[in-house]
């Protein structure tokens, strides 16, 4: 297509470098320097969407990230899809293919447009109000019917591929907005060197500067001054300027996230580039210098293609050099409007003003307007519009001063530009936490107390002119540099002051045209008032009620109006109205952004033990146990899992089996206090534990519950050496650092984890001292000189060790704790001294079935947090001689003390061969009605190749005492008959440890 | 994220700690002597005032160190920073 409504020069366009997009399949040319949008309207393309709810044509509606209308899915080649993206802030680039969203076949013939006939039926609320009958339409027919038509583009179908990157800053002032408060903030504070990053969203900084032509700063041109100020900056080594950079959200002290776009604007990006950076800034000083938003008037059909923000038409002719039309109407109700026109009609362009002030409120501007050659209408009203697919003509009609609308006539155009006065963009400002008022005098909410170290300067807080916004920028970067210079500024004045008008007046005709309130959401006047009529008083009520202000642009155009409407219908003041509350972020981010690099492998670290290499290689298959890769089980060559288990577990009983136990949690406990420290943590008894002894320890929360368990082994009269779960590793230190901290500081004890140093090789079963005897030096093995719950320190394989007899499986057991670059080669050696005994590696599951064979207890699979000792039979570890441990007192309080709480049991099924699932519910009878008395759960359960049969574990209110009931236990089709028995099923008596 | 000046490490950012919750609730010295109300009271019972609050906090992933922080818990700002066991600098006079 070519570029027919294109000026021959001007504007900030390269026109030597030619680009070539695509626009639903249709080429779409552009040149350097355009957006989408700029090159749609120099293209002649206004109708480039269709609207949310009614899929009314729509066009662009603005030259900013404030656009609701022109949202556009971006194809940039290789599944990089992105859709809702504003076409005025996607910048053209060679090969973009971009496309139309929310219709169907297509763009100009949509069958989804059949909802704005139907739209009596989409009033405000309309989800609430219909589809309420018959009720069992709902799930079937009218939620898959909504969720379909619901939502904005589509979804991506493949993973991004591009890489996205994280990065921190730091600076003494961030100054937000490269307009020319912004520029003047960068250039005041960076003046005593101090630390500034000046962030602009758009492409190219300078912000209105960059459409104005004819106003002059300090004697320049106000493209010269801006080229002078980057240009200074730049040189100024403490200043980081960071284009097409969106500060999106302001958090707490000083903290605020930009997300910079890095590749979208080159065709051919070097592939080391990130797409995307996110910054996470942290600011001693903030200068928000954010600009404002041009406001819409609203009128019948003030929708249509071609209708748009006055100041945006003015930005098109000038920055871009387009012709967005031959016949412009300016709708106004302000001042600036009227630059907007003169700009225009200075490229040749046919322009009209209709002012909805009277004569006598916009003489100066309309004078100077008319001795240009233009009409204005001051006084006026728009009654309505024309045109299909692109406005063609608004209806217009006098009003006198006492609100009489006179006779309509209509004014023929090809582009409106509507301008109902100026909102400062106070989003960022919102966000710190700072309070808005009020301000009559702009009609807009204005930055108040700050809560955070920032200040706003410039349109941000309502100074339109240009003069005072260089100074306000000025005195904010200078104030948050702790500058003392000021400095004055001389430029052009700017037209500014406007009357708000929430609606243009109406001659109370009914007509068929829908006056839109918000865009992007197809919110209308009659909406807002439905939704104040049905009582909905509170602006967020109004706003989650009709939509307005939701989705991607947040209402930036249409906010001010809607709190005028609901205002004026409510009979009450603006202030009393307030805002709805300012979101981050400021616009859309990618989550790719916000994910960065973390993603695939690099989302979670993963922990490996000493021996994962050889795990790997024996072709173990693993899981996740917290960060740990822990092998669950080693199947033989055409093994399943279970009969891998099953093949391991055999062996632990019969002969010997290996398992690599280093992820269990580990801690030196060291200082002459240490004993007594322990004493307190568990409820276990320690300072009588002998040097070279092990105990089994439990600890307790202050509430009475298990934390964690695991052995305790006494090295020397002031060292311990501490196991914990794998699970609790960093939990159990936590709580004993924080008692030692915080409780207890005058204990002298020194905690160390020591679980990263140590590999724990396992060897577990009747053959374990066989094989050990021969790698041994320095440690007497024998049944009676080295006992169960004991340890020595010698070595193993000529490598240091701390040996522990301990037995996690009831078999005679050893645990070898070696420095972990050892753990490999002994853990081999074991396993290569063990072949002739039948050594056998087993894994987690193993072990598991193996402790659920002797109803050992796992901490978070029997308990949960809100389990005693007593509840899983453990009464006997707590000790009689103390008075007080962390959790004693707690033993004594009511709820831990009644009858009829949970208790650990065995369970066996009728069926021998069931086995039930973890979790089930236990319940006394089948038949009873629903709800059912749930009596407990299971907590664990396995096929127990050791007893040939299904075992589990529960936790059954009383159980003890229901040793030898019958219950039963929900299945995933009914029902299995279980017989409550003793928790332990392998060697009740506990002779094999001793072996 | 707030920025939490660690009185051991310096200024760092509010992901490398842990609030302990409310400080300066002191464990009975003999819990075998307390009544189940006030002991319920020492374990779940806490002030949620909004204003200024002292609470404990824990360097996690830096220093492991615990210490006070008097936080507004409405604007979020950080009023003072103390040492484990000493008293709340604000705290009236009785």
């Amino acid at each position: 297509m070519v570029q027919t409504y294109r000026l021959v020069r001007g504007g900030r366009i390269d026109r030597s470098k030619p680009i070539a997009m695509r626009f639903n399949g249709k080429e779409l040319d552009a040149f350097a320097g355009d957006t989408v949008a700029s090159a749609l309207l120099a293209n002649g393309i206004h109708f480039a969407a269709r609207s949310f709810k009614f899929h009314r044509p729509r066009g662009v509606f603005s030259h900013g990230s404030e656009e609701p209308n022109a949202l556009l899915s971006v194809d940039r080649g290789g599944g990089r899809i992105d859709p809702n993206n504003s076409a005025s802030a996607i910048e053209a680039v060679d090969g973009l293919s971009l496309r139309s969203q929310n219709h169907w076949p297509s763009l100009q013939f949509d069958v989804g447009a059949v909802n704005g006939a139907l739209s009596p039926l989409f009033v405000a609320g309309f989800y609430y109000k219909t589809f309420m009958w018959p009720r069992s339409f709902w799930d079937r027919i009218y939620e898959p019917a909504i969720r379909a038509a619901a939502g904005l583009g589509r979804a991506p179908a493949t993973p991004d591929p591009d890489r996205y990157q994280h990065t921190h800053a730091h600076c003494d002032v961030l100054v937000v907005g490269a307009g020319p408060a912004g520029l003047a903030a960068a250039l005041a504070a960076s003046e005593a060197g101090k630390r500034v990053i000046l962030a602009d969203e758009q492409a190219e900084m300078g912000g209105a500067l960059l459409h104005e032509l004819t106003s002059t700063i300090d004697g320049k041109s106000a493209w010269a001054w801006l080229e002078d100020t980057l240009a200074r900056l730049a040189s100024r080594g403490t200043v980081t300027l960071l284009p097409r950079t969106t500060a999106f959200g302001y958090y707490n002290h000083n903290h605020v996230g930009l997300v910079q776009r890095v590749t979208d604007h080159l065709a051919d990006p070097h592939p080391d580039l990130p797409r995307e950076r996110l910054w996470q800034v942290r600011a001693r000083e903030v200068v928000l210098a954010t600009g404002s938003h041009e406001r819409p008037l609203v009128f019948a059909g003030n929708d249509r293609p071609g209708i748009m923000l006055a100041e945006s038409l003015r930005v098109f002719v000038n920055r871009y050099g387009v012709v967005p039309g031959q016949r412009a109407l300016i709708v106004t109700s302000g001042a600036s409007a009227y630059t907007a026109a003169a700009d225009l009609k200075a490229v040749g362009i046919d322009v009209a003003v209709v002012d909805a002030r009277p004569h006598n409120d916009c003489a100066v501007e309309a004078a100077a307007l008319r001795a240009a050659g233009c009409e204005v209408l001051a006084g006026h009203t728009v009654l309505g519009s024309r045109g299909r697919g692109r406005v063609s003509g608004l209806i217009v009609a006098p009003v006198d001063d006492s609100g009489k609308v006179g006779a309509r006539r209509i004014l023929p155009c090809d582009c409106v530009g509507l301008s109902g006065g100026w909102t400062p963009a106070v989003h960022l400002f919102s966000q710190s936490r700072g309070k808005l008022g009020y301000d009559a005098a702009i009609d807009a909410f204005a930055p108040g107390t700050s809560v955070q170290a920032e200040r706003s300067a410039g349109a941000a807080r309502g100074t339109y002119q240009l003069t005072a916004c260089l100074g306000e920028g000025w005195n904010a970067g200078a104030a948050a540099a702790g500058l003392a210079r000021g400095r004055r500024f001389t430029a052009s004045a700017s037209r500014t002051g406007f009357r708000p008008f929430r609606q243009l007046p109406t001659d109370g005709a009914k007509g068929r045209g829908r006056a839109f309130v918000d865009l992007q959401n197809d919110v209308t006047v009659k909406d807002i008032e439905l939704a104040v009529r049905e009582g909905f008083e509170s602006i967020e009520h109004v706003k989650r009620y009709t939509t307005t202000g939701m989705a991607t642009d947040q209402g930036k155009t249409s906010n001010m109006n809607a709190l005028g409407l609901v205002a004026e219908t409510l009979g009450k003041p603006m202030a009393e109205i307030g805002t709805t509350t300012f979101r981050l972020p400021y616009t859309p981010v990618t989550f790719a952004a916000l994910a960065g690099p973390n993603r695939g492998r690099l989302f979670d670290p993963s922990r490996t033990t000493p021996t994962h290499d050889w795990a790997v290689a024996a072709g173990a298959s693993f899981e996740d146990v917290g960060l740990w890769k822990r092998a669950r089980c080693f199947p033989l060559q055409g093994e399943d899992m279970d009969a891998a288990v099953a093949r391991e577990c055999r062996a632990v009983r019969t002969r010997a089996g290996i398992f690599d136990a280093s992820t269990l949690g580990k801690i030196e406990v060291v200082g002459p206090d240490a004993a007594e420290f322990l004493n307190r943590l568990y409820t276990n008894a320690f300072t009588r534990l002998e040097p070279g002894r092990c105990r089994y320890g439990l600890m307790l929360k202050e509430d009475g519950y298990i934390l964690d368990d695991g052995v305790v082994a006494r090295l020397a009269r002031d060292r311990f050496h501490v196991t914990t779960t794998t699970g609790g590793a960093a939990r159990v230190l936590q709580h004993m650092e924080d008692y030692l901290q915080t409780e207890w500081p005058n204990l002298q004890v020194y905690l160390t984890s020591i679980t990263e140093q140590y590999a724990v090789i396992a060897l577990q079963g009747p053959k374990a001292r066989e094989i050990l005897t021969l790698l041994v030096d320095g440690i007497d093995l024998g049944r009676e000189a080295f006992p169960h719950m004991s340890l020595r320190i010698g070595s193993v394989c000529g490598v240091p060790c701390r040996l522990f007899r301990v037995s996690f499986t009831g078999e005679l057991g050893y645990e070898l704790n070696v420095p972990s670059d050892y753990g490999q080669p002994v853990w081999e050696a074991v396993i290569e001294r063990g072949q002739a005994f039948g050594i056998t590696p087993y894994g987690t599951e193993s072990m598991h079935v193996l402790r659920a064979e002797k109803g050992f207890i796992v901490v978070g699979q029997e308990t949960d947090g809100t389990v005693t000792p007593d509840d899983v039979g453990l009464a006997g570890l707590i000790a009689g001689s103390k008075t007080d441990f962390v959790g004693c007192r707690s033993l004594a309080r009511p709820d831990l003390v009644s009858p009829g709480r949970r208790q650990l049991v065995g369970l066996m099924t009728e069926d021998a061969q069931g086995v039930l699932e973890e979790g089930a519910q236990i319940v006394a009878d089948p038949a009873e009605p629903i709800p059912m008395r749930m009596l407990g759960h299971v907590t664990s359960s396995y096929w127990s190749p050791n007893c040939g049969r299904s075992i589990a574990l529960a936790l059954i209110a009383a159980g003890r005492s229901l040793i030898g009931r019958r219950l039963y236990a929900t299945t995933p089709t009914g029902f299995a008959e279980v017989r409550v028995c003793n928790p332990i099923f392998v060697d009740r008596k506990g002779e094999r440890v001793h072996a | 994220m707030l920025l939490i000046t660690c009185p051991y490490c310096g200024a760092r950012p509010e992901s490398e700690f842990r609030c302990g919750g409310e400080a300066h609730i002191a464990r009975p010295p003999q819990p075998g002597n307390v009544d189940d109300t006030a002991w319920a009271d020492y374990l779940f019972y806490r002030t949620n005032p909004k204003g200024v609050h002292a609470e404990r906090w824990l360097h996690a992933h830096g220093c492991q160190r615990w210490f006070n922080m008097l936080r507004d818990t409405a604007s979020d700002q950080v009023i003072g920073i103390y040492a484990m066991g000493k008293s709340r600098p604000d705290r009236p006079k009785t």
